[in-house]
C-alpha cells in the first residue's frame, strides 16, 4: 500500500514552556518488563526528531508523541503503539509523551465521536513508516549499501548480505537531516507485530502512584486559586451582589463580577455556556477561596428573550433564547405541544396506507430525563494571561475550537495561546464545552496572575450542559404473517431533536416514516457520550423488542429478518448502516450468550445499534429480587474493524455496559423554576460496585476493515439490552428513564 | 491560622492553615500531594480516600486540626515503589480508564486487606461501594482485590 507522505518536519513552535521539568514520561517499560531489559536503553543524551510525533535518542529509546487528549479512551497507549508499529520500534523501548495542541503536525486533536484511532489509522502509520524510511536511507548511506536491501526488526537496522546490524539510536541523527522520502509503504494487516495484541496502558503506574497527571493537579509557581458564582437557576442573571463579609477574608485576593463571553460574540458549535456574567473569588488556597465564596450573597433577576449569534461552522446563524424558569410540568406541556406538529426527516413508501392495512398495529411512547455527565474531575483549568501572552494548561476536549472562542475574548491572536492537554478525569461530552478556560483566562487577565479555576461538584451539576430530554413515539405495522409493513418514529426534545431518520429499521421496512421535533429552551445541553444515539437506541431496541413479541417472533431472529431484507432488497438509498455487519454482531451474541437457553432462575434480554462507525449487540442476564436489580453477566459482541489493542478495548466496552446500565436505571436530573434538583452524589445516584454486573464477557468479531471507533458503540444499546431483560423478569415494559422508578413504583 | 504538625507518609510536616481546613486541601495545596483527589467534598464519591492509622477515611470531611498526631498515608506513601500488592494487582488487571478515582480506590482496598486479608466478593463489594468510578471499571477493580489477596 502507497500512500503520500503530508508530514512536515518542523519543529514544535508551541512545544510548551509550562511542561518545563514537570513533564511526566510514559514509559512501557515500567509496565512490567524485565529489569534487564530496560538496562539497555536508559535515557538518551541526545534526542532527534524525525517528524512531528517521533524522536531517537542516540542510544535508541524513542519517543513517540500522542497527538489527542487522553481522557480514559486508552488512546495515550493505542495511538503510539500505531505508529511503533509502521516504525517496526520494540515497544518495550518507546517513551510515549503528550503532544502539544499543533494543528501544524497533527491530525484532528479531539475527543469526540470515537474517531481517535478511525481518523488517526493513516497518519498515525504513515508517520511510523516515514521515520522508517529515513532510518534506513541513513543506514544505506552509511554502510553504502542500497536501501532496499535493508530490512529492520525491533528497532534494529540490518543487512542480512553484509552482516550489519545497529540499533535506530545509531542512524538517528543521519535520519534527521535527510530529506523526507516522497512515498512510503505501509505494512500489510499480515505483518503486524504490535496491533492486534494486547498492551498495557502507558499510563497505569503513573495513575496509580497518584503522579500529578490531571489538570486539577496543575501548580506553577505564584499560582492563585479562583472559582466562581453562577446564578442558581437557569433563566435567571447577576443583580448584584454582596462581598463585604468576604473580601477580608484570610487568603482573598479579589472578588469581582466578570462576562466570560460577550453578548455580540458569534458563538461556534462548543461554546455552549448557560452563564456568562459570573462573580469570581480568587484567593491563595482552595479552602479559603471556599469560605469566601460562602461569605459572598448575591441578587439575581429573570433574564429577558434575547437572540444569540452561533457560527454554525461557518454559516451564521441566530437562535432566540427563551425567558422563564422551566420546571418539570411547563417543559412537559411544551414538549407535547411541539410532538404534534413534528417534521418529516423520511419517509419511504406509503406508512398512512400501511397502517390503515395493519392487522395489528403496536404503538408505545418513550421518554428520558435531563443527565448530568459528571466527570469524576470537576471542571477546572489553569490560564496564565501576561500581555499578549497565554499559557494554559488542563483537561478539555477539542482545545482547539476552545482556542478561537479564547482568542476572540482576550483579543488575543491564536498564534499566542499555548494550550497544554492535561489528562482528563473523564470527558463524555462535557469537556467539549470549554467555557471554563474563558473564564480562567479572564480572571487570569484581570488578576494579572497565573490562576487555576476550580468548580466545586455544586457547580458543575448545577451549571449546565445537560444531556437534552426526550421523547418519543414509535408505531409499528404488521400484517396477517406478522411481516412488519410498516413503521413510525416521532422523536424529539427540549431543546434537542435525537432523530437519526437514516439508521435501521430505515431501509428494512417498506413504508418507513421518520418524523421530529425540539422545543427551545434556556437549558444548555450539548454532547454526552453517543449524543442521541444513546436514547434512540434505548427507545427503538425496546420496542423491536416488543413488536417480535406482537408478532411471535424470537427477539435475534426478528432483526435477522430485517437486516436481510436490507441487504437483499434495501428500502431508500441513504441507509447508514451496513447489514451485513450489523447482522454479524448479533450471530456473535447469539452463539457466545447460547441464545435459546437461558440460564435456570435467569432473565435475559437482548439488543444492537450501530453508530460511531461501529456495531455492537448485547445480551443482558439479570434476576430481579425484592425490587432489586442483580447483573448476573452481559455479553458483548463487537464489531470495530481490525481490533488495535484488544485488553484495553475490552476495558472501554465493560465500561460502557457499566455506564449505560447506571445511566438507564438511575440517572435522571430534573428542573423546577430552572434551579436543578440534584447538585451532588448525595442526589444524584450513580452506579456502584454492588450493583455494577458481576460478569462482563466481550468478543470482537474478526475483522481486516479499517478499526473504527469503540469510545461509544458499546454504551447505547445496553439501555434496552437491560430493559428487555428486565420485561422477562417483571413482565413489565420500561418506558421510562430511569428504570429503578417504575421498578419500585 | 495555627500551626499543625502533620506525620504524612513517615515524615514530619509543618503547615499553617486554618483550623477547619479539610485534610484533602491541607495535602494538595500545601504540601503538594495531589494523588489524594477532589470529587465531591461531601464524602460521596470516595476520590479522597486516605488512611489515618491505617484506616480509610475521606480526606474531604477531616478537618486538618482532627488529623494531628495521626500517622497519615497518601496514595503517595501506599509504597516505596509503587509496589503494593494492590498497586501491582492493578498493574497486573490494567484497571484505570480515566484514573481520576483509582487512588482512592486502592487506598480503600489496601485498607480492607489490612483488616480482611481473604475479603469474599461479598466483603469486596461492601467495602468498594463507598467509592465511584464513572468511567465503570468496577468488575476489573473487583478482580484486583481479589488477586491482590491472594498474593498478601
Amino acid at each position: 500500500m502507497i500512500t503520500s507522505n503530508k508530514l512536515n518536519r518542523r519543529s514544535f513552535l508551541k512545544v510548551s514552556a509550562l511542561a518545563g521539568g514537570g513533564l511526566i514520561l510514559s514509559f512501557n517499560w515500567l509496565a512490567g518488563c524485565k529489569p534487564e531489559e530496560i538496562e539497555e536503553f536508559g535515557l538518551p543524551k541526545e534526542w532527534f526528531r524525525l517528524n512531528g510525533y517521533i524522536k531517537i535518542g542516540e542510544n535508541g529509546l524513542i519517543t513517540i508523541m500522542s497527538p489527542n487528549p487522553e481522557g480514559g479512551q486508552n488512546v495515550k497507549t493505542s495511538m503510539p503503539l500505531i505508529v511503533a508499529e509502521e516504525l517496526d520500534a520494540d515497544w518495550k523501548n518507546v517513551v510515549v509523551e503528550q503532544a502539544p495542541l499543533d494543528t501544524d503536525n497533527f491530525t484532528r486533536q479531539f475527543i469526540g465521536g470515537s474517531q481517535a484511532i478511525r481518523i488517526g489509522w493513516i497518519p498515525l502509520r504513515t508517520a511510523g513508516a516515514t521515520a522508517r524510511q529515513l532510518l534506513i536511507n541513513a543506514a544505506s548511506q552509511e554502510w553504502n549499501v542500497p536501501a532496499a536491501e535493508i530490512t529492520t526488526e525491533s528497532g534494529y537496522l540490518i543487512h542480512q548480505a553484509s552482516n550489519k546490524r545497529a540499533h535506530y539510536g545509531k542512524m538517528a541523527s543521519l535520519a534527521a537531516t535527510l530529506p523526507l522520502p516522497e512515498n512510503v509503504e505501509l505494512k500489510d494487516i499480515s505483518e503486524f507485530k504490535l496491533i492486534g495484541k494486547s498492551h498495557k496502558n502507558v499510563e497505569t503506574k503513573n495513575i496509580i502512584t497518584g503522579k500529578p497527571l490531571f489538570g486539577i493537579d496543575y501548580k506553577k509557581p505564584g499560582m492563585l486559586i479562583a472559582m466562581i458564582i453562577h446564578p442558581p437557576a437557569h433563566g435567571m442573571k447577576l443583580k448584584s451582589f454582596d462581598d463585604s463579609a468576604a473580601k477580608n477574608l484570610p487568603g482573598i485576593k479579589g472578588i469581582f463580577e466578570f462576562k466570560s463571553l460577550q453578548d455580540d460574540y458569534s458563538r461556534t458549535f462548543f461554546d455552549t455556556v448557560s452563564f456568562t456574567d459570573l462573580i469570581a473569588i480568587v484567593g491563595n488556597s482552595t479552602w479559603q477561596v471556599l469560605q469566601a465564596k460562602k461569605a459572598i450573597s448575591a441578587e439575581w433577576e429573570p433574564i429577558q428573550s434575547y437572540e444569540e449569534k452561533r457560527d454554525q461552522f461557518g454559516n451564521p446563524t441566530t437562535r432566540i433564547v427563551p425567558a422563564g424558569l422551566e420546571s418539570e410540568e411547563s417543559q412537559r406541556v411544551k414538549m407535547e405541544a411541539a410532538a404534534k406538529s413534528p417534521r418529516t426527516f423520511r419517509k419511504d413508501g406509503n406508512p398512512e396506507q400501511a397502517f390503515q392495512n395493519a392487522a395489528q398495529v403496536i404503538e408505545r411512547t418513550y421518554e428520558a430525563p435531563f443527565l448530568s455527565h459528571n466527570c469524576m474531575e470537576p471542571m477546572n483549568f489553569f490560564a496564565h494571561v501576561q500581555g499578549d501572552k497565554v499559557n494554559c494548561a488542563g483537561p478539555l476536549q477539542k482545545p482547539e475550537l476552545t482556542e478561537q472562542a479564547l482568542s476572540q475574548r482576550l483579543g488575543i491572536p491564536v498564534e499566542n495561546i499555548e494550550i497544554e492537554m492535561t489528562r482528563l478525569g473523564g470527558g463524555y461530552g462535557r469537556r467539549s464545552y470549554a467555557h471554563w478556560l474563558v473564564e480562567a483566562a479572564v480572571i487570569s487577565q484581570k488578576m494579572n496572575a497565573p490562576i487555576k479555576l476550580i468548580y466545586t461538584r455544586e457547580d458543575d451539576m448545577s451549571g449546565g450542559i445537560y444531556r437534552s430530554r426526550y421523547h418519543a413515539n414509535y408505531r409499528a405495522a404488521l400484517d396477517e404473517n406478522n411481516q412488519l409493513i410498516g413503521f413510525h418514529v416521532i422523536a424529539g426534545g427540549l431543546p434537542e431533536n435525537p432523530l437519526y431518520p437514516d439508521r435501521f429499521p430505515a431501509g428494512a421496512v417498506d413504508n418507513y416514516w421518520a418524523e421530529g421535533w425540539e422545543v427551545p429552551s434556556n437549558l444548555t445541553t450539548g454532547s454526552f457520550r453517543a449524543p442521541r444515539s444513546n436514547f434512540m437506541a434505548a427507545v427503538e431496541q425496546s420496542f423491536l423488542d416488543e413488536v417480535a413479541e406482537a408478532a411471535g417472533k424470537d427477539p435475534i431472529d426478528f432483526r435477522l429478518e430485517l437486516l436481510k431484507k436490507a441487504k437483499t432488497n434495501p428500502v431508500g438509498e441513504r441507509n447508514d448502516y451496513d447489514p451485513e455487519r450489523y447482522a454479524g454482531v448479533l450471530e456473535l451474541v447469539k452463539s457466545k450468550s447460547n441464545w435459546g437457553q437461558t440460564p435456570a432462575g435467569i432473565s435475559r434480554g437482548v439488543s444492537a445499534y450501530f453508530c460511531h462507525n461501529s456495531y455492537a449487540a448485547q445480551v443482558v442476564d439479570l434476576k430481579v429480587e425484592n425490587g432489586e436489580v442483580q447483573i448476573d453477566k452481559v455479553f458483548n459482541a463487537i464489531d470495530c474493524g481490525l481490533v488495535v489493542n484488544p485488553d484495553a478495548a475490552k476495558n472501554l466496552c465493560e465500561g460502557a455496559v457499566v455506564d449505560g446500565i447506571g445511566t438507564a436505571l438511575f440517572g435522571e436530573l430534573k428542573f423546577n423554576q430552572g434551579i436543578p434538583d440534584r447538585m451532588n452524589f448525595d442526589q444524584y445516584r450513580m452506579i456502584r460496585s454492588k450493583e455494577a454486573p458481576k460478569e462482563i464477557e466481550t468478543h470482537f468479531v474478526e475483522s481486516q476493515e479499517d478499526p473504527t471507533g469503540l469510545g461509544e458503540p458499546a454504551y447505547p444499546p445496553v439501555f434496552a439490552a437491560l430493559a428487555n431483560a428486565l420485561y422477562q423478569a417483571t413482565g413489565k415494559r420500561f418506558y421510562n428513564q430511569p428504570f429503578i422508578q417504575e421498578l419500585n413504583g | 491560622m495555627a500551626q499543625f504538625n502533620l506525620n504524612v507518609n513517615g515524615k514530619t510536616q509543618q503547615v499553617d492553615v486554618d483550623p477547619s481546613t479539610p485534610l484533602l486541601w491541607v495535602l494538595r495545596d500545601h504540601l503538594d500531594l495531589v494523588g489524594t483527589k477532589f470529587g465531591c467534598g461531601i464524602a460521596q464519591c470516595g476520590a479522597c480516600t486516605i488512611h489515618l492509622n491505617g484506616t480509610a477515611v475521606r480526606s474531604c470531611q477531616l478537618p486538618v486540626s482532627a488529623a494531628e498526631g495521626a500517622q497519615i498515608t497518601t496514595i503517595e506513601g501506599l509504597s516505596e515503589n509503587g509496589d503494593h500488592p494492590v498497586q501491582q494487582a492493578w498493574m497486573e488487571h490494567d484497571v484505570p480508564q480515566c484514573g481520576y478515582c483509582q487512588a482512592g480506590q486502592i487506598m480503600t482496598a489496601a485498607a480492607l486487606l489490612q483488616q480482611n486479608p481473604n475479603p469474599s466478593d461479598e466483603e469486596i463489594e461492601n467495602a468498594m461501594n463507598g467509592n465511584i468510578c464513572r468511567c465503570g471499571t468496577y468488575l476489573r477493580i473487583k478482580a484486583a482485590v481479589k488477586t491482590a489477596s491472594q498474593k498478601l
